[in-house]
């Protein structure tokens, strides 16, 4: 049976169609409620196995990864491994192998080289959810960010995405354009030429390397500014940096929301007045984390094709 | 000159083929007679088997055998072998092994071990730099003196110009050329592949174009000023192929070499994510590719050269970005070069058997092979026709990265004579 089945991973925003990323936002919205109740556990997934295995540190993605498991009851398993894969001494795909003799139903992988995500998939049995790979994809971050917008605005189509600061280093940023797009919405990078990458618009969005292009949308999207990329020069001070690009009360017009997918540097990319500001939905994002994650893992694991029985979602 | 191999036995056969050999103007079905080694008959005849080419053997100016240090991924046997089954009747081995070829000690020893086991003429290049560290140069007159075609610092750039001057002012005391990876690595430093609309949308640090454009007219600057020839290569960006262009023109003595991945593939395989389209210089965009095959059809570049750089599977077998650089290319070169340019018609069947064969041979001055009377018999029978299917256990070498794992290809080499011996026969 197994190699009979289609298996199908969340390696990056170019796996879904829009219908599928539509569907999975639909099911948030559906467990969102579910967490409304008294008892938040669902029985949906018990028996299931899910392992996270981060070669990066992460707080809110690896929490969140891990809570969305356990409130569908599956039962869960959390790797952390430092530094590449050769510094280690072994290969990601000896441990990916390792871990496949437990039969994981599904790997979540965060790692900080591009294509780690798939070496697994090719090497285990598992179904794949990538939660970062190097400056490449964050499908998972895309799809919370995706549902954050929907829920404050009601709509997808045609909001218009400013994503100000670091594309060039930012998985976040690489699969948030993808996403809206794929949604049709209209993404805009904003942020001085050194941090945006050469050929961005080949992505098909827009480019600006002025601030002042933050006026004219509907989300103001915050990218985190990190203190490394000073020292490598592609900005001459974090100063600077800040009073060209700071999202500040100033350049926030009212009904405009603002996000940021954490950690906050603030003072830095963000003002804390904005940051804690009504229009803020730093920490509904947050919350669209666990629902998603839970959606995604629900999709993957239920999805047609697989024979399993399940219960069916209360959509009530 | 020294090139060293395994003497074997002279061989005589017949060969009734096409006959191409661009540098004479031969093009034409012809019986071809060896006898002992030597050509010693080429007569025209009215039909030959269809499909069946008969050409001078191929010679490449670039290639890594990995001895001394990692015999795990190529031995000089392993390699030659390989070469031979590509078509090959010499090929050219690059220095930076481990030791580094950069004293006269290791090039002996290199020698040597090559008279034992190469199964085909082996040359070696010896390093500009000791340890190819861009800090002193090697004892260039010593080492061309045991035998060193070129001096190459391949692998790395020779970062500082004032070293490179001096290098290319010496290089006239040894006698022999410079071989350069021109590659400016304050730009290139962190990159993975080309930097563009690919690495832009996957996120992968890039290695511009101009890392090496802005090095190769560097060194043909410093090349006029010093009235040096030199070699370049494995160009991949179009502005490279404008300067070398411009250069020929105002007369500085510079030869060139392109690579088939360069010259048949772009960034768009690195989509994959498969280790085994990671190369340096990296595959580049279609533009890219078209400015390298406009100058090989008009012999800006002279030279195709594989840049054969094997590297074992577990080193392969990893993300994107931990995996080493460096592609192998000796087995399959000719059919990929016929799949992709000369069945397309984008470059004639004889253009690619002259940079092939004669283009390197004169690059680097070794003796070019002719299918000719009196010569040593050096010859590849091509069937131009035969498909096949390129898998990680058909290969003579001992390394199997190649970029083009599981691709059908069209064209293949049935027999290689180097030197006047059969040394390959389907």
């Amino acid at each position: 049976m197994t190699a009979e089945r289609r298996r199908r991973h969340l390696l990056g925003v170019g796996d879904l169609t829009r219908d599928d990323a539509i569907r999975i936002l639909d099911t948030a919205r559906a467990l969102e409620r579910s967490l409304d109740r008294e008892v938040k556990k669902l029985p949906t997934l018990r028996g299931r196995l899910v392992v996270n295995l981060f070669y990066e540190s992460s707080t809110r993605t690896l929490s969140s990864f891990e809570l969305a498991a356990k409130r569908l009851s599956a039962d869960t398993m959390t790797l952390r491994a430092s530094g590449s894969s050769v510094e280690k001494g072994e290969s990601l795909r000896d441990t990916a192998e390792t871990l496949g003799a437990y039969d994981p139903d599904v790997i979540v992988i965060r790692h900080p080289h591009i294509g780690a995500p798939q070496l697994v998939a090719a090497a285990t049995d598992a179904l794949v959810v990538n939660a970062g790979d190097g400056k490449h994809q964050h499908p998972t971050q895309a799809l919370l960010d995706l549902h954050t917008i929907r829920d404050a605005l009601g709509r997808l189509e045609d909001v218009s995405v400013a994503i100000v600061g670091d594309v060039l280093h930012s998985r976040v940023a690489r699969s948030l354009i993808e996403a809206l797009l794929l949604v049709g919405a209209r993404p805009v990078a904003v942020g001085p030429p050194t941090l945006l990458p050469r050929g961005l618009e080949s992505l098909g969005c827009e480019v600006s390397h002025s601030v002042a292009a933050v006026a004219e949308v509907d989300v103001v999207y915050v990218l985190r500014m990190q203190q490394e990329r000073m020292d490598a020069a592609f900005v001459p001070s974090l100063r600077e940096y800040t009073s060209l690009y700071g999202i500040t009360p100033a350049r926030v017009r009212p009904g405009q929301v603002v996000m940021h997918p954490g950690p906050m540097n603030r003072g830095v990319e963000i003002d804390p007045r904005v940051a804690d500001s009504g229009a803020s939905l730093v920490t509904t994002q947050v919350r669209a984390g666990l629902v998603v994650r839970m959606a995604v893992l629900y999709d993957l694991l239920t999805a047609p094709g697989l024979h399993v029985a399940l219960p069916v979602l209360e959509v009530a | 000159m020294t090139l060293a191999w395994h003497n074997g036995t002279r061989d005589s056969l017949t060969i009734r083929a096409r006959i191409a050999d661009p540098t004479l103007g031969l093009d034409g079905p012809g019986v071809v007679t060896v006898e002992d080694g030597i050509v010693t008959a080429v007569e025209h005849v009215a039909t030959a088997p269809a499909g069946l080419v008969l050409a001078p053997a191929f010679v490449d100016p670039h290639v890594h055998l990995r001895t001394p240090g990692r015999e795990d991924e190529e031995t000089i046997a392993s390699g030659t072998a390989a070469a031979a089954a590509g078509g090959y009747c010499a090929i050219v081995a690059m220095p930076n092994t481990d030791p580094v070829v950069d004293t006269a000690s290791v090039l002996h020893a290199l020698l040597e071990q090559a008279r034992d086991e190469a199964v085909i003429p082996t040359g070696f290049t010896a390093a500009i730099s000791k340890g190819q560290r861009g800090e002193e140069l090697t004892e260039m007159a010593e080492l061309a003196e045991a035998g060193a075609l070129a001096f190459t610092d391949d692998g790395h750039p020779v970062a500082s110009a004032g070293l490179m001057r001096r290098a290319l002012a010496y290089s006239a005391v040894a006698g022999r050329p410079l071989a350069l990876h021109c590659e400016e690595p304050s730009l290139s430093a962190g990159g993975h592949m080309h930097e563009g609309a690919v690495s832009a949308q996957l996120g992968l640090a890039g290695w511009p174009s101009v890392a090496e454009s802005l090095m190769v007219e560097r060194d043909l600057a410093l090349a006029a000023y010093e009235g040096r020839p030199i070699h370049l290569q494995h160009l991949s960006a179009r502005e490279s192929v404008e300067a070398v262009r411009r250069a020929r023109r105002a007369g500085i003595a510079v030869t060139a070499e392109a690579s088939p991945h360069h010259l048949c593939a772009t960034d768009e395989r690195v989509r994959t994510l498969d280790a085994n389209v990671k190369m340096n210089p990296p595959l580049r965009t279609e533009l890219d590719r078209q400015a390298l095959i406009d100058g090989l059809l008009d012999g800006t570049i002279d030279c195709i050269a594989t840049d054969h750089a094997p590297h074992a599977r577990h080193e392969k077998d990893a993300p994107f970005e931990e995996a080493p650089f460096g592609v192998t290319g000796l087995e399959t070169a000719f059919a990929a070069l016929n799949t992709y340019l000369v069945r397309s018609d984008e470059v004639s069947l004889g253009v690619v058997l002259e940079r092939l064969s004669a283009g390197p041979a004169r690059a680097l001055g070794l003796p070019v092979p002719a299918i000719a009377v009196g010569e040593p018999a050096n010859l590849v029978l091509l069937d131009l026709e035969a498909e096949w299917t390129v898998s990680e256990d058909g290969f003579r070498s001992l390394s199997a990265n190649s970029w083009l794992l599981g691709e059908r290809l069209t064209g293949a080499v049935v027999k290689t004579v180097a030197a006047g011996r059969v040394v390959y026969a389907a």
